[in-house]
């Protein structure tokens, strides 16, 4: 059993955001770049895999410059057991994104790729779909599960996807309730919020990190088009919102919705 | 001329408010075209639905009519749509960014090799879109590069479609090949509510991490929604805490909002919190700490103990109705 996760080097959740002056960008300095945090739920997944279904192999992939090893090397410290970064400075859309995906998991016999359902930067929630499309697989997007994460099941570490008799089950989040999918696999699967709670990295699985195979592929010797099909062209701060003003006391609230802003 | 193809998504053989919104936003992306609107009805026994939507405005409606498109998988709705897109001559695929939406479109996208833009807000007359990204903390113009385009747009940033004109259904049959049909539906269940859809509601109140509790939403916060008619929303913290699930989430990776009156009770407005919202016509704010963030945004803020402040709200409202 081979798990492939990807995983994206994105700024801090926590961290404002302001748009560059010139509209080319956002402002990255002194910015805090962390693992995507839905790729995190994504490889706490795989381990949990790897630790209750025997003997799993996780490799942790990433598109990037350089600096992403540091988020791969975040992952390895969770308990992946290697990873693979392609070297691209340049943007790239989700297409390409999913056609680098593809090429590795081909080269690799792989049985299930875990995804973020979507990453919290361009907000896209596509990668992980067209991934699945250009594999002809099977796909599961925004798995999920019945039991809350304060359940027993969590604290014991129980996976969400059950693989069993080579299909995975899947709980996904779905408008109005959930959905339940089994899928053959090879498949793909992109996770929600609720699936679990991933754990720390400790401190001897940091040192371990340190010696795990981590290797570098640069996006040109891989031969494949990464023109992107969606481009940004400029980006803008958001309509500001006018603060508006306190009220007293509820009844004076109820009187303005009623009253002022007639909505009650 | 760039024909446009609206994704007539229906759930429980009926269509939802967010349906006939993609039709308002396939009928805007041809008009900025100059391409025809058309619309594709996918499942089984679904020839009702597809006059149905005929009266919504598109030129014709697709009705693919097979067994495999039963009950929605993606790899078998992908499949038929891209080679309709393909058959069709279709420039653009559009469908509104819902559970089924952000499912399937982008596997559409890759089938097609499309670029494709997620949760557009709007159509611009150069042929770009409009989108929010890092959190709604940008708004980006795209473009889409290429011969064929898929679009998911966000149910809030359109009316839904008025009845008007008269489409003709045409049946399409589909090859359904065995690699498209692997994925097995199993089950689902359904969250029951007497409430109104969060998405599609008038009025909408979310509690935040401040309520304390899951009992505290039943007993404090659900009275006020009910004497509304509000749907009940949660922040992320409300919801990582175990106190409601996640089906309530407003925020940048739950469901995004606009009602007419949101009102935020204990929620302090964080980034994310504020990307499921900030497009609500009036916001109110309920918070004891007067430095949260949300009355930033707030048009009318109250500096209160919820715990004391909503079941008061409850009366209020009450006495209004008499």
């Amino acid at each position: 059993m081979k798990i492939f996760v990807t995983v994206k080097r994105v700024p801090d959740p926590n961290a404002a955001i302001k748009v560059k002056p010139d509209g080319s960008g956002i402002v990255t300095d002194n910015l805090k770049y962390v693992v995507n945090p839905f790729d995190e739920i994504a490889i706490e997944e795989a381990l949990r895999l790897k630790d209750k279904g025997g003997g799993a192999e996780v490799v942790l992939v990433s598109i990037g410059a350089k600096v992403a090893s540091e988020q791969l090397r975040t992952g390895l410290a969770m308990g992946a057991d290697r990873a693979i970064l392609v070297l691209a400075e340049q943007e790239l859309d989700s297409l390409a994104a999913a056609r680098i995906f593809h090429k590795l998991v081909n080269d690799e016999k792989v049985d299930l790729v875990l995804m973020g359902k979507q990453a919290i930067d361009d907000d896209a929630n596509q990668t992980g779909q067209m991934l699945a499309a250009l594999l002809g697989w099977p796909q599961a997007t925004f798995a999920s599960k019945v039991e809350s994460l304060d359940s027993e099941a969590e604290k014991q570490g129980v996976p969400g996807i059950v693989l069993a008799d080579g299909k995975a089950k899947v709980i996904r989040e779905v408008d109005g309730g959930l959905e339940t999918l089994e899928l053959p696999l090879p498949a793909v699967v992109t996770v929600d919020l609720r699936l679990n709670t991933p754990r720390y990295a400790s401190l001897p699985g940091i040192m371990k990190a340190r010696k795990k195979e981590l290797k570098e592929i640069p996006i040109d010797s891989l031969g494949i088009d990464v023109k992107p099909r969606l481009k940004v062209i400029k980006l803008d701060p958001p309509p500001k919102r006018q603060a508006g003003r306190k009220v007293g006391s509820v009844q004076e609230l109820v009187q303005v919705l009623h009253n002022e802003a007639k909505v009650i | 001329m760039g024909n446009v193809l609206v994704f007539a998504e229906h759930q429980h053989h009926k269509f939802t408010k967010t349906t006939l919104v993609a039709v308002t936003a396939g009928k805007d992306a041809a008009a900025k075209s100059g391409g025809e609107c058309y619309a594709a009805v996918l499942g089984k026994g679904v020839d009702d639905l597809a006059n149905e939507i005929a009266e919504y405005g598109a030129k014709k409606v697709f009705v693919v009519d097979d067994a495999a498109l039963e009950h929605y998988t993606a790899d078998a709705h992908a499949a038929v749509l891209a080679q309709l897109m393909k058959d069709k001559g279709i420039e653009t695929l559009v469908a509104t960014a819902t559970a089924v939406g952000k499912d399937l479109l982008p596997r559409v996208a890759a089938l097609l090799g499309a670029g494709m833009a997620s949760e557009v807000v709007s159509f611009n007359a150069d042929g770009t879109m409009s989108r929010p990204m890092y959190a709604g903390n940008a708004v980006a113009t795209v473009a889409i590069e290429g011969t064929q385009k898929v679009v998911s747009v966000r149910a809030t940033a359109f009316d839904p479609a008025a009845k008007g004109g008269k489409g003709e259904p045409e049946k399409v049959s589909a090859s359904i090949d065995d690699a498209a049909t692997r994925t097995r539906f199993v089950s689902f269940n359904e969250i029951k509510s007497d409430r109104p859809v969060l998405t599609e509601a008038r009025i909408v109140i979310s509690g935040g991490r401040a309520l304390k509790s899951g009992e505290n939403f039943k007993t404090v916060l659900e009275p006020l929604v009910d004497a509304m008619g509000a749907a009940m929303g949660a922040s992320r913290a409300a919801v990582d805490a175990g106190f409601v699930p996640n089906d309530l989430q407003v925020g940048q990776t739950g469901k995004v909002v606009a009602p007419e009156l949101y009102i935020a009770v204990g929620i302090s407005g964080a980034i994310q919190h504020l990307a499921g919202m900030k497009d609500s016509k009036i916001i109110v704010a309920i918070n004891k700490d007067e430095e949260a963030p949300i009355f930033q945004v707030a048009d009318y803020g109250l500096v209160a103990d919820l715990f004391k402040a909503v079941p008061e709200m409850k009366d209020e409202v009450e006495k209004l109705k008499h």
